[in-house]
């Protein structure tokens, strides 16, 4: 229906377009007025300058006051987050303010020299010492937010395994995600897809006779204990697909052929991030928003209410169901967490004996 | 070396003596003039494409999976009761994508301006080859007939993003595109890029061969640098897409492994072994990353031209834009892996390439002050070429300040491939480009078709754009920085993101009426081919060469011979000289000092 109605909004927007241009048209066959500009054209562009300046900044103003809760730069729930969170807001700091100046000067400069007949340019064409200001400034800058960044990116990527983290696999298909937990000994057993086997439930390619395999756990929620670090082996069977873990502020890519990492630690139980003020406002908003759309969502079948979870997403197209390729996230207590894995099966538990299947 | 350009050009213009017909004057033509037309005009035709197809992914994000009678028009089986199909929503995102980058702003923009353009500023009869030329535009144009029949497939068109990463794009079972749409795909990309490589190199060598006396390097309108040296990035790197084509067509339909290993799907493992879907990701970038720099140099030359003509005033720093624009060339060649931060490459790589890609921004900011000192103290005509021309340097502002982001390894993991990357890339290149390749129409259309746009109706076309264009990819950094994912059908499976479905209807207006305004200008300009008021010979009072060319285009150019040039191509305003612009072709008067620096 709405978008009915936009294409009414649209119909009527290209009449008006049309008519406007017949009286432009015909305005402009009357007057022996040329095409190139007029004084009196310079003077409305140029006010018009002003005007497209002032534009620009309120529409800066509008999206912050609107969109400005900016969840990936604030509430961030790994231990690496708030040093990422902090590049991110000085980095967004520097471009707005040479956002606001820059804009400010071409749009002014635009606005103040527009052209009247009978002036004259001023004949400029080089100044060394300006050249050098403006290469050395970004230099500096530009220096001191590489020099910060890729400090905050080693420390990322380097993941120190002396910690002891706990070690999960993160598998993804067209469109859905498992977790692989590597079980008491901490160590994944071998795997590869050519070795799976759908009729005894080897779905992700375990290597049967590979003794670490035997206690591997594989999931549909990954479970995470609160203050562990966790070290994520990523894998894809079949095409390209991104673990994508905004809350985190964790990302690699699933590689088929190949396996990937990513370490981090999270720091904030999901329970206690139900009860963080800024999450408790934005999931009342989100369940106003909802409440207004009741029917459609009620049509497609989903929860009418909302409740904050940590979500795994897809981040790179993987085809048609892309847009729906999730899995949840919790973060528990380390009791919590324990007492979880052990109603998950293991490994060995969960394959299709031949014995069992030959009746 | 002039002396011999000269020569050259003379018994080239000898030559030109025989009768034209329809067919060899305007369909097989092998004048850079026509060429140049031809050029335009399929590119638009294509843009109208890409922009339709925009519009119309953009309602599905709006109101999903709402019916709409369009899509139920134009999309037909591909729209059951009008509802947008999942499948799709990729195909027209992918082709949208394509079309926009290859075909509407490289082909579209570079072979446009660099055929007009190229004889004509520096002093040539025509291209070094207008056979080549010819066939170039011809592969063109032959790329685009395929990348249109592609849609029709029965199985859908390629789908798998623009970038067509593998083994999406190598697995027919993978998704529905890549099939034959895909493989059609392919085959038009590669004619694109034999149509582009014949086009660079015409390009180049007529720059380095047929330059008239007195043209030197160092009196280059900046037009002709930025059309070189993008003629150069090309060829360096387009036959690294094109190997990157072909090993995926051996991996698709002869069996080999280049991009592919270890893969189970539907039921099945795959023979594939040993290749590397990362590879792909490196050769694709080796040509994607300089292809952003390939669309946009032109683009600032043309800026930079219109610019200088219309404050009334020499271009600042002539010397550092010709360095920034090396600057850019070369650091453009080793940036690609700033896409790949976290494709699974070393980590150690990311740090290089970060540093690298901050490494451009510099070149990227000398060329921004340096255009915002060319206004400052003009006396600026605010044509609608001008306009688009600051509406230029604004979007490239604003768009490449947050590459100071996603360059940025650390950050990137945050934003990687979120709608904050679609944003940036559209400001910083989509919209700018456009806007260089509007500015170039609206301040050349004279010399292309002998007639003037009518400028009012530019007035409307520009203001319109350049307000939807910021209503639409401003809010577009929020949302991503929200973590909303790009390429995704619907974000109504994650109510997470429900806060975000207001901001999306009004982007989703803002480029509706923004595509609709389209209108205007195509309205204006095919019109005014032929109503258009008749142009005088220098309507803009420019310096450069191409004013001095008789307003009905002729074979060779010139009339008699070619204007030797005694002066670099920004003497506007000089002190010394009663009309504020003096031509390339007037010697300097007794005692007037050339401005060499
Ligand atoms: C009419 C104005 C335009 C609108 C409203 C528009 C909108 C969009 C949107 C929303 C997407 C992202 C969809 C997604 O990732 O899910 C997209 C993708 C894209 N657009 Fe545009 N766009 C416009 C013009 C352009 C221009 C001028 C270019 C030229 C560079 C361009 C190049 C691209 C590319 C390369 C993609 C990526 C395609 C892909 O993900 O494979 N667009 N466009
Ligand atoms: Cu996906
Ligand atoms: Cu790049």
């Amino acid at each position: 229906m709405t978008a009915f109605l936009t294409i009414i909004i649209v119909l009527f927007i290209a009449v008006a377009i049309w008519q406007m241009v017949k009286i432009f048209d015909l305005a402009q066959a009357g007057s022996n007025e040329s095409a190139v500009a007029t004084d009196k054209d310079n003077k409305i562009n140029g006010y018009l300058m002003m005007g497209f300046l002032a534009f620009i900044y309120i529409i800066t103003i509008v999206s912050f006051w609107y969109l400005g809760d900016l969840p990936l730069m604030s509430n961030s729930a790994s231990a690496h987050g708030p040093e990422l969170d902090n590049l991110m807001i000085i980095s967004m700091v520097i471009i707005f303010i040479v956002q606001t100046f820059t804009q400010f000067l071409l749009h002014y400069f635009a606005y103040k020299y527009k052209g009247e007949k009978g002036k004259k340019a001023l004949f400029y064409a080089d100044n060394n010492t300006l050249e050098a200001i403006w290469t050395f400034i970004p230099v500096v800058v530009l220096a001191g937010l590489i020099i910060y960044g890729l400090f905050t990116w080693n420390s990322i990527m380097n993941i120190d395994e002396s910690e002891d983290p706990l070690v999960v696999e993160l598998y993804a298909q067209q469109f859905n995600w498992k977790a692989r937990y590597a079980g008491e000994d901490n160590v994944l057993g071998m795997a590869n897809v050519r070795l799976i086997d759908i009729d005894k439930a080897n779905i992700l390619g375990l290597d049967e006779s590979d003794p670490n395999a035997q206690d591997d756990i594989i999931t549909t929620e990954l479970h995470l204990p609160v203050d562990r670090p966790v070290l994520f082996k990523m894998r894809s069977q079949d095409v390209l697909h991104s673990a994508y873990m905004p809350h985190f502020r964790a990302q690699m890519n699933c590689v088929p052929g190949m396996v990937t990492q990513f370490g981090f630690t999270p720091t904030v139980t999901t329970a206690e991030m139900r009860q963080n003020p800024d999450i408790v406002d934005k999931v009342k908003h989100i369940n106003a928003l909802r409440a207004e759309n009741k029917e459609a969502i009620e049509e497609r079948g989903q929860e009418l209410i909302y409740e904050f979870d940590y979500l795994l997403l897809c981040n790179k197209i993987c085809g048609k169901s892309h847009y729906n390729m999730q899995m949840k996230i919790v973060v528990e207590t380390q009791e919590e967490y324990d007492a979880w894995l052990k109603e998950q099966k293991t490994f060995e538990n969960s394959l299709i004996k031949e014995d069992l299947k030959s009746y | 070396m002039s002396a011999h350009a000269d020569t050259h050009a003379h018994d080239d213009h000898g030559h030109h003596h025989h009768k034209e017909t329809f067919v060899t004057k305007y369909i097989f033509s092998q004048d850079h003039k026509m060429i140049a037309k031809q050029y335009l005009i399929t590119g638009t035709i294509m843009g109208v494409i890409g922009v339709l197809m925009s519009m119309m992914f953009r309602m599905q994000i709006a109101w999903p999976e709402e019916p709409n009678v369009l899509f139920e028009a134009l999309l037909g089986k591909w729209a059951p009761d009008g509802v947008m199909d999942a499948d799709i929503y990729l195909a027209l995102v992918t082709i949208h994508g394509t079309i926009m980058v290859f075909f509407v702003l490289t082909a579209g923009l570079s072979g446009t301006f660099s055929n007009l353009l190229i004889p004509l500023q520096i002093g040539a009869r025509d291209m070094a080859s207008g056979f080549l030329n010819m066939v170039s535009y011809w592969l063109f144009f032959l790329s685009s007939v395929v990348m249109i029949i592609s849609l029709f497939v029965e199985a859908g068109p390629a789908a798998a993003g623009w970038t067509i990463y593998p083994p999406l794009s190598a697995l027919p079972m993978a998704q529905g595109g890549s099939g034959m749409g895909m493989t059609l795909w392919l085959v038009s990309m590669a004619i694109f890029i034999a149509s582009s490589l014949l086009g660079s190199l015409n390009y180049i060598v007529t720059v380095i061969n047929l330059r008239t006396k007195g043209m030197s390097m160092t009196r280059l309108p900046l037009t002709i640098w930025a059309f070189f040296v993008t003629a150069i990035i090309g060829v360096v790197s387009f036959p690294v897409l094109l190997s990157a084509a072909l090993l995926l067509i051996m991996d698709r339909s002869f069996g080999t492994s280049f991009f592919l290993s270890d893969i189970f799907i539907q039921g099945e493992v795959l023979h594939y072994q040993g290749g590397s879907p990362v590879l792909f990701e490196h050769l694709f970038w080796f040509l994607g990353h300089p292809e952003v720099y390939i669309v946009i140099l032109p683009a600032m030359g043309l800026v930079s031209e219109i610019m200088a003509s219309n404050s009334r005033k020499p271009i600042f720093g002539y010397r550092a834009m010709i360095m920034s624009i090396l600057a850019i060339a070369f650091l453009s060649t080793i940036v690609w892996g700033h896409h790949m931060f976290i494709s699974g490459m070393n980590p150690f790589l990311g740090s290089v390439f970060t540093f690298t890609t901050l490494l451009i921004a510099i070149p990227s900011a000398v060329k921004a002050f340096n255009w915002i000192t060319t206004i400052w103290k003009g006396n600026i005509q605010m044509n609608p070429a001008m306009l688009f021309s600051i509406g230029f340097v604004s979007t490239f502002i604003t768009g490449g300040l947050t590459g100071i982001i996603l360059g940025d390894s650390a950050l990137d993991i945050n934003v990687h491939d979120t709608y904050f990357v679609v944003a940036h890339f559209h400001l910083v290149m989509g919209i700018s480009a456009l806007y260089g390749m509007f500015a170039g129409i609206y301040h050349w259309f004279p010399k292309m078709f002998g007639r003037m746009l009518n400028k009012n109706l530019g007035y409307i076309h520009f203001w319109v754009t350049a307000i939807c264009a910021y209503g639409v990819f401003f809010p577009m950094h929020f949302i991503g920085m929200a973590g909303l994912p790009r390429r995704y059908y619907t974000n109504s499976n994650f109510p997470l993101f429900d806060d975000l479905a207001n901001a999306n209807v009004v982007i989703t207006v803002f480029a509706l009426v923004g595509g609709v305004f389209q209108l205007v200008y195509l309205y204006n300009f095919f019109v005014s081919i032929f109503y258009g008021k008749r142009t005088t010979q220098n309507p803009w009072r420019s310096t450069t060469l191409e004013w001095t060319a008789p307003i009905k285009h002729i074979h060779g150019n010139w009339e008699g011979e070619i204007p030797h040039v005694h002066r670099w191509a920004y003497d506007y305003s000089k002190p010394g000289h009663d009309d504020d612009f003096v031509p390339q072709h007037i010697p300097l008067k007794e005692g007037e000092e050339e401005l060499q620096h």
